[in-house]
Formats: C-alpha cells, sequence, structure tokens
C-alpha cells in the first residue's frame, strides 16, 4: 500500500529524515514510534504531500506522491499534529468543505458525513462553532476530516496527545475500529500507546527506521537483554566448568559479591528464559555450588526502545558529518 | 477549486470582512457622487470613481489580509496541502472569492449612472469604461495583497505592508518628480531596487545562485549601458515609477479614453503576483 524508498529530508541543515526506506502493507494498525524529534511528523508530512523531501521516493496505492499528487492524495486521510481546524466554523461546514474538496458532491457528500460523525461521535456538537468544543472533539472533527471520502489509508500525527485518559481510550478504540477497513498509521511517542493499538511497529530514531516488526516478535527477537543473575558461593574457576555444562548460557561476567560470594549475570538471547535459569539451577545443584539467588530479568518493549533510539545519536552525527566532507 | 472558492466566500460572509469591505467602498463612492455628480453637479461619473480610488489603499489590505496569512496561523494550510487539490487550484479559488466580494459593492455602484441618467444627460460608455477599468485595476491591487499575505502568517503584518506598498504605489508619480533624475541617482537607486529583487528571489526559491546570478546579470546590464551611453539612464527612475502606478493608467480612463494597454499591464499584473503566490505557497513544503 505504501511504499517509502530511500527518503532523506534536510531541514536547512538539520537532516531530519535520514535514508528512509519501509513498505507498508493493507488493512492493519501501524504505529511509528520513535522519542520527540525523531522524525515521524517530518515523515508523515512527506508522505501526505505537505513536504516535498530532499530525495527518495513515495508510493501510495502505486502513485508517486511527488509525481501524481492528485490521485496519491485521494487515498490518504492525514490529521497531522495540530487539527488544521477553521475555528470559526461549526464541524459540519468544516466537513462539508474537506469532503468537496476531496471531490464529493451532493448525496453522496451528505451521506459520508453523516456517516463519519457517528463514526467518530461528534453528533452532539456539529452545530456548535469548533472554537468552543473541547479539546477530544477537536481532535474528533480533525480525525472526521480525515475519514472523508473513505481513504484507504489513514495517517494519524499523535492522536492522543493532550487528552484526558477517558478520552485516550475512546481514540484508541475508534482507532482500533478504523483498523479494520483501513490501513492506520498512527505516530506516538508513547510505548504503552502504541502497544495497546498497533499491530506492527515501525521505530524510529534519528531519522533512521531502526525496528520494524510486529510487536511480540520485537519484543521476542530484540531480548539479547535479557539476563539471569546468580549469586553463588562457588569460586570462579567452578563456575566456568558448571556453565559450560550447561546449554544455551551465552556471555557472562563474574564480578564478586557480598559476603565472599560471587555475583555471575548471564547474558542471553534465549526465549526459554526461565527454561535456562532451571537448567542452571540443575547444574549448580548437581555440582554442588551453593545458590544464594537466581534472579531473572527479563527485558522488556520499553528496554528495547531506550536501547534503540539512544545507541544511534553518535553514529547518525558521525554520518552526516561524514556526508558533508 | 470550486470547494476553495465556495468556503472562503462562506467565510467572508461569515465575518466582518466582506461588508466593511463593501461598506467602505460604497460610502466614498456615495460621497464622491454627491460631491460631484449632485452638489457641483458634473454630468461625469468616472470623476466619482477617480475619486474614490484612494480607499483602495486601506480596503485592499483589510480585504486580503487574513487569505493566506491565516492559513498558517491555523495551520490549516496543512489540510489544503494534504488534500487533493494543487497550489494553483488554492490560490484561484481564494482569489475569485475575493473578486466575488469586490464585485458586489461595484454592482451596486454600476447603478448610479443609470439613476443620474434619469436626471439628466450622462454619457454612460465612459462611465462604464471607467467602471470596468476599475473594477480590473482594484483586481490587480487584490492580486498583490494576496501575494503580500502569502508571505507571512501574521495577518497585521501583511495587512501594513500591504497599505504600505498600495500606498507607495499610488503616490509614485507625486514622489517620482522629487527622486534625483540625474544618471547617477538613478544607477543607484536602480542597484537598490535590483538587489531588492535579488533578495525576493533568494527569499521564494531558496536559491542564492538564482538570486546572484539575476542580480549580477541585472548589475552587468546596467553598467554596460552607463558606460555605453551615459545620458541614457538619466531620468530613468522617475519614468519607472510613473510607469509602475496602477492608480496613475487609471486617470487615462478618469479622462474618457478606454486604454487598452493599461488593461494588458493590469491583467499582467494579476497574473505575476498570483504567480508569486503560488510559487509562494509551494515554497513554504520546500522550507
Amino acid at each position: 500500500m505504501i511504499k517509502v524508498e530511500h527518503l532523506t529530508k534536510y531541514c536547512g541543515e538539520f537532516l531530519a529524515v535520514d535514508d528512509l526506506s519501509f513498505e507498508i502493507g493493507e488493512g492493519q494498525v501501524y504505529g511509528f514510534l520513535g522519542p520527540n524529534g525523531a522524525g515521524k511528523s517530518t515523515t508523515m508530512n512527506i508522505m501526505t504531500g505537505c513536504l516535498s523531501a530532499t530525495s527518495g521516493k513515495v508510493e501510495i496505492g502505486g502513485f508517486d506522491i511527488f509525481e501524481d499528487p492528485d490521485q496519491a492524495k485521494r487515498l490518504i486521510g492525514y490529521l497531522p499534529e495540530q487539527p488544521p481546524l477553521y475555528m470559526n466554523e461549526t464541524p459540519l461546514e468544516y466537513l462539508h468543505f474537506v469532503g468537496q474538496a476531496k471531490g464529493l458532491r451532493g448525496q453522496a457528500l451528505e451521506d459520508q458525513i453523516q456517516n463519519v460523525v457517528d463514526k467518530v461521535g461528534i453528533r452532539p456538537v456539529t452545530h456548535k462553532r469548533i472554537s468552543a468544543l473541547s479539546k477530544g472533539y477537536k481532535q474528533r472533527v480533525g480525525i472526521a476530516q480525515a475519514l472523508l471520502g473513505d481513504p484507504k489509508v489513514i495517517i494519524l500525527d499523535e492522536p492522543t496527545v493532550g487528552l484526558d485518559p477517558l478520552q485516550i481510550i475512546e481514540i484508541r478504540d475508534l482507532i482500533k475500529d478504523l483498523g479494520k477497513n483501513h490501513t492506520v498509521i498512527l505516530s506516538s511517542h508513547i510505548l504503552s500507546e502504541v502497544q495497546a493499538i498497533c499491530e506492527k511497529i515501525l521505530i524510529i530514531a534519528h531519522g533512521k527506521l531502526v525496528a520494524f516488526d510486529r510487536a511480540e516478535n520485537l519484543e521476542n527477537t530484540l531480548l539479547s537483554d535479557s539476563e539471569i543473575t546468580l549469586l553463588t558461593g562457588a569460586k570462579p574457576e567452578q563456575v566456568t566448568k558448571i556453565l559450560a555444562g550447561v546449554e544455551g548460557v551465552g556471555d557472562y561476567t563474574q564480578t564478586p559479591g557480598e559476603e565472599g560470594m560471587l555475583t555471575v549475570s548471564i547474558k542471553t538471547g534465549d526465549r526459554d528464559l526461565y527454561g535456562l535459569s532451571s537448567r542452571v539451577f540443575a547444574a549448580f545443584a548437581k555440582s554442588g555450588g551453593t545458590l544464594a539467588e537466581l534472579r531473572v530479568k527479563k527485558a522488556t518493549l520499553e528496554d528495547i526502545f531506550i536501547q534503540l533510539t539512544e545507541t544511534p545519536k553518535a553514529a547518525g552525527a558521525g554520518k552526516k558529518e561524514a556526508e558533508e566532507k | 477549486m470550486i470547494a476553495v472558492l465556495s468556503h472562503e466566500l462562506r467565510s467572508y460572509f461569515h465575518s466582518f470582512t466582506a461588508y466593511v469591505f463593501g461598506a467602505f467602498l460604497l460610502a466614498v463612492v456615495g460621497f464622491g457622487a454627491i460631491l460631484y455628480n449632485l452638489q457641483a453637479a458634473v454630468s461625469n461619473f468616472e470623476y466619482v470613481l477617480g475619486f474614490g480610488t484612494i480607499i483602495f489603499v486601506i480596503i485592499v489590505p483589510i480585504l486580503t489580509m487574513r487569505v493566506i496569512a491565516e492559513e498558517r496561523r491555523q495551520k490549516t494550510d496543512r489540510l489544503l496541502y494534504s488534500l487533493p487539490i494543487s497550489t494553483t487550484q488554492i490560490v484561484l479559488g481564494k482569489y475569485l472569492a475575493l473578486l466575488a466580494v469586490y464585485l458586489i459593492p461595484l454592482a451596486i455602484i454600476s447603478i448610479y449612472p443609470l439613476i443620474f441618467a434619469q436626471f439628466g444627460e450622462v454619457y454612460l460608455p465612459t462611465s462604464y469604461g471607467s467602471l470596468a477599468a476599475i473594477f480590473i485595476m482594484g483586481a490587480a491591487l487584490v492580486a498583490v495583497g494576496v501575494f503580500i499575505s502569502s508571505l507571512t502568517d501574521n495577518q497585521g503584518l501583511a495587512a501594513g505592508v500591504g497599505i504600505a506598498v498600495i500606498l507607495f504605489n499610488y503616490y509614485s508619480v507625486s514622489l517620482s518628480e522629487y527622486v534625483s533624475s540625474t544618471a547617477l541617482g538613478s544607477a543607484v537607486a536602480l542597484a537598490v531596487l535590483v538587489l531588492a529583487l535579488g533578495i525576493l528571489i533568494r527569499y521564494l526559491t531558496g536559491s542564492e545562485m538564482l538570486a546572484y546570478a539575476v542580480c549580477l546579470g541585472i548589475m552587468a546590464v546596467l553598467c554596460l549601458i552607463s558606460f555605453l551611453n551615459p545620458g541614457s539612464l538619466e531620468g530613468i527612475l522617475p519614468a519607472i515609477m510613473k510607469k509602475l502606478s496602477l492608480f496613475d493608467r487609471f486617470n487615462t480612463f478618469v479622462n474618457g479614453v478606454f486604454d487598452l494597454t493599461a488593461i494588458v499591464y493590469y491583467v499582467s499584473v494579476i497574473l505575476l503576483f498570483l504567480f508569486l503566490s503560488v510559487q509562494s505557497l509551494e515554497k513554504r513544503r520546500y522550507n
């Protein structure tokens, strides 16, 4: 549905998007995840034709957004970070304008408007001025605008920022619902939100795509940070001997711990963490090594997120300097 | 384009803008009609229009100040960019809506000569000739206003700059008598103008190369001219100022001549500034 190839965008001297490539299929909820300033909004603005790219290509449903913007934009509904609302109009007048601009006329326009009004739940406020609406309702009017014309792709830039918890839940449910019939891409810097709504996650940091997978796969494949820590009375060489016989043990470190004991940290990428820890325990028990403590620390998506988004900082800056030379 | 046009029209009539614009224009023309046609008993309606043009200095910037600046302030320009309409359609839609707002008071004014004709001899061809001319001249000023509005996200600034530019244009003929008409003075003034053009090009295209190329090119031509024929630059600045004046050309119509070159000039100004407005909008996508 969406194909982004080698997208690069300089904002003045600042490299906002750095050689970004990915492909998005049909009919799922995708999450754009990244810290503030990672290039999420810039990428979305380019994908929707609001910004030009320095280089690279974006294709929506086979139409190039730069070469064939009219066709490509018909397939997209976009809600920018700040809902683009005309404050002195009513939601109905506003939706009329957007619907007309998307090429809807007459009865089809009326039907669509009534349809989206019900879908996003703004029926009670359709005749109030937008400036008088609460933030949650404004956001919904913004989403309604994106839904008009029944676009295949709906792109929402931080749709839940600034809403109260109840509104957030409502908007999330709405987005999940939209994901049944549309391809939805939403951006967020809140991990739990993306985890809750999205089937697939793209993590972006410093303008680069650092991970793109299903939420549960991300957890599984990137769990190299999981750790088994044990406190043992055994001697270092004894520990080495014991662990050598255990299947699945990767790198480990030994440091002197409390009261002459030894702390051993085993890093592992093994998915079956508890199976491994049982084997380690059994091995120690068999060889008579005492264990005072055995702790399993499972890396969460949060750890992965922090790890992925923080490390490339130096690499990204270095690359830009290299390019300038 | 139709969507933008009808949306703009609705917003003008929802707010005071259209009414203020129309009221001022009608008031000034009505006042002129009392002064010339009733009190002085002159039968030429075109004099009234000639008298009324000064009001454009105020009302055109007020009408056009928000047209694009407000979209930017409200961030609704993002919406316009993401909709399947081109920037040309956006600018044209907005411009046509402004023209419609402008046409309504003019339609009312166009009844006046007919009313006066009931009570005496009015030469209608010159009256309607200059009415047509004032429409096109106003349309050119509106195009200038749209462009100025597209440069900023601050309505007030757009209005201020608009008033300054149109006021300068209004008085440029009178001012041209005071500026230096010597070759050196003209050369210096032209150099300043070329620099201003270069800065505008730099701002609109973001290309320093192009700005330098255009600037240096024109400068080189100027130097060449002044070197080969120093006398030719004499009096060129006042001449340019006179030529650029939109208002001065309207006086021809007031004097009873339907000047086609002036019409062509107005239309070129409209096309140029609408083109620049489109470029200015496009440029926002390349920031």
